[in-house]
């Protein structure tokens, strides 16, 4: 089709530092039309100052999950996909568990292990030297772990599906595996991974019922957006909510489906 | 003198079975043999991407594999350049970032593109520097892939079939271009070839192979200079 032709085109055309140049371009002035919408819509958004607080608490808590769940489960993706290491079967059941138990089991779980009245949370809470329930740790650990399956296996099929030969052939240039692994598979496996990456940054932002058990739902400190809904089932503001995530939840798979595109 | 390759290796792959022994000396040494006569399972055996059931393979007087001591020293330290029949580029970087990747000699990234572009260079393919693989011709990605392979300074290079997916004109083209470069570069080369033509045109020494064995060797005369070839390679049957 010519219009993409025309983007392969201009996408082959173009330097490194140019593209690099040219995403930083569309993202400052995405931000800069984001920020400059939310600030004049900030007014006629109905219910703004009850929706925002549960707004921020959910960022606070969905963006570092992804971040550590990403990192974890990318690293503990690509050993699956690569490795044979004791331990390994162990590894993917448990790394899989929070798919298929009722989050109420995971809450159950998590609190056994983070709370301070028992042996392994008290231990945890002396090494770390803060209280990890109640609070928005609590919540950060809850968001983790509910996306960290979704990245480990998108990461794992994706470096599963990288052809091997091209792995070979940049050892035989000399690079050593990890930066095989870092210049090469994962590279290769980014559209994989960033899919991964994105349903497991919805996940964590639409979590809520281990967050109730693990967080709390106390207003103001660990009540995320997915717990103000249920919390305001009843008022007008869960509209406005459910419209914010809603609209996150289509930016994002929008964000999956370009990434699929014009590739190689 | 140290030869720049001795292989004395057996490996079975379910039913096939290879068991090869032979040197390679300074020069241009070509694994001739039909399909399927183990010709690329020894290259990857020699590049310690595969490892040998049984053998010792040793570069520059380097024991790199040696089955009875439990030695396989890795691809990577193996120290050598291989050129691939598809070219096996990396897509997702620029022709020139795959040759500076295979720098080893040069620090400092601004060295090795430095190095990477004048191997660009001689192998006619410097104008396409900034380009990706993808928006070359299958030629033109083997003039890469034969630049990447020389420009990490290795002590061996092994070429695995690097014409056989390309078109006569071109093939003819880069046959003179191989035999150039790698001569003039110094470095001891491997190529594996089912092409008798191929063979004769740029090796100095033909080792022939059939059904996983070595059923020959020959050297192959050439004159001073440069001309067309006469001899063919059927002088692989003695022994």
């Amino acid at each position: 089709m010519p219009r993409v032709k025309m983007k392969q085109d201009i996408a082959q055309t173009l330097g490194g530092k140019q593209k690099a140049a040219l995403v930083v371009a569309t993202a400052l002035v995405g931000l800069g039309l984001g920020f400059g919408v939310a600030y004049l819509m900030a007014g006629s958004i109905a219910y703004w100052g009850v929706v925002s607080g549960p707004f921020v608490i959910s960022l606070r808590v969905a963006i570092p999950a992804t971040v550590i769940a990403g990192i974890t489960g990318v690293a503990s993706g690509y050993a699956l996909a690569k490795g044979r290491f004791p331990g390994r079967s162990v590894l993917e059941t448990l790394g899989s568990l929070p798919l298929i138990l009722p989050p109420t089991v995971i809450g159950f779980y998590l609190l056994q292990v983070l709370s301070p009245g028992t042996k392994v949370g008290g231990f945890l809470t002396r090494l770390v030297g803060h209280v990890l329930v109640y609070n928005v740790f609590g919540c950060i650990i809850v968001a983790t772990v509910a996306a960290y399956p979704f990245c480990m296996r998108a990461s794992r099929a994706a470096v599963e599906g990288v052809d091997p030969s091209i792995e070979e052939a940049a050892r035989a240039m000399g690079l050593p595996n990890w930066r095989v692994a870092l210049l090469v598979t994962i590279p290769l496996a980014r559209r994989g991974i960033a899919a991964g990456l994105t349903i497991g940054a919805a996940r964590a932002l639409g979590e809520y019922g281990a967050t109730l058990m693990v967080g709390g739902d106390i207003d103001g400190k660990t009540r995320t957006m997915s717990l103000a809904i249920l919390d305001s089932f009843t008022t007008p503001e869960r509209n406005t909510m459910i419209l914010i995530l809603v609209l996150m939840a289509i930016s994002a798979m929008t964000g999956v489906g370009l990434l699929g595109r014009n590739r190689p | 003198m140290t030869d720049a390759l001795e292989v004395a290796v057996a490996r079975k792959i379910g039913e096939f079975e290879l068991d090869v022994a032979f040197t390679v000396e300074s020069g241009m040494s070509v694994l001739f043999g039909p399909s399927g006569a183990g010709k690329s399972l020894t290259l990857a055996l020699i590049a310690g991407l595969l490892r040998p059931d049984s053998g010792t393979i040793m570069i520059n007087g380097r024991v790199v594999t040696d089955c009875s001591r439990h030695i396989n020293v890795s691809t990577q330290q193996r120290r050598i350049g291989m050129v691939f029949q598809d070219g096996l580029l990396l897509p997702h970087r620029s022709v020139l970032d795959n040759v500076a990747l295979a720098v080893r000699q040069a620090n400092g990234r601004r060295a090795r593109r430095a190095v990477a572009r004048s191997w660009l260079e001689r192998v006619g393919a410097g104008e396409f520097a900034d380009r990706r693989p993808s928006s070359l011709s299958g030629g033109q990605r083997q003039r890469v892939a034969l630049a990447r392979g020389l420009a990490g300074d290795p002590a061996l290079v092994l070429l695995d079939e690097p014409l056989s997916a390309l078109d006569s004109p071109v093939r003819r083209e880069l046959r003179t271009l191989i035999r150039d470069v790698i001569i003039s570069s110094g470095v001891p080369a491997v190529l594996v070839t089912h092409d008798a033509e191929e063979a004769e045109e740029l090796g100095d020494v033909v080792i022939a192979y059939d059904n996983g064995r070595v059923t020959g060797r020959s050297m192959v005369e050439r004159p001073a200079c440069r001309e067309p070839r006469t001899r063919a390679a059927e002088s692989t049957e003695s022994e």
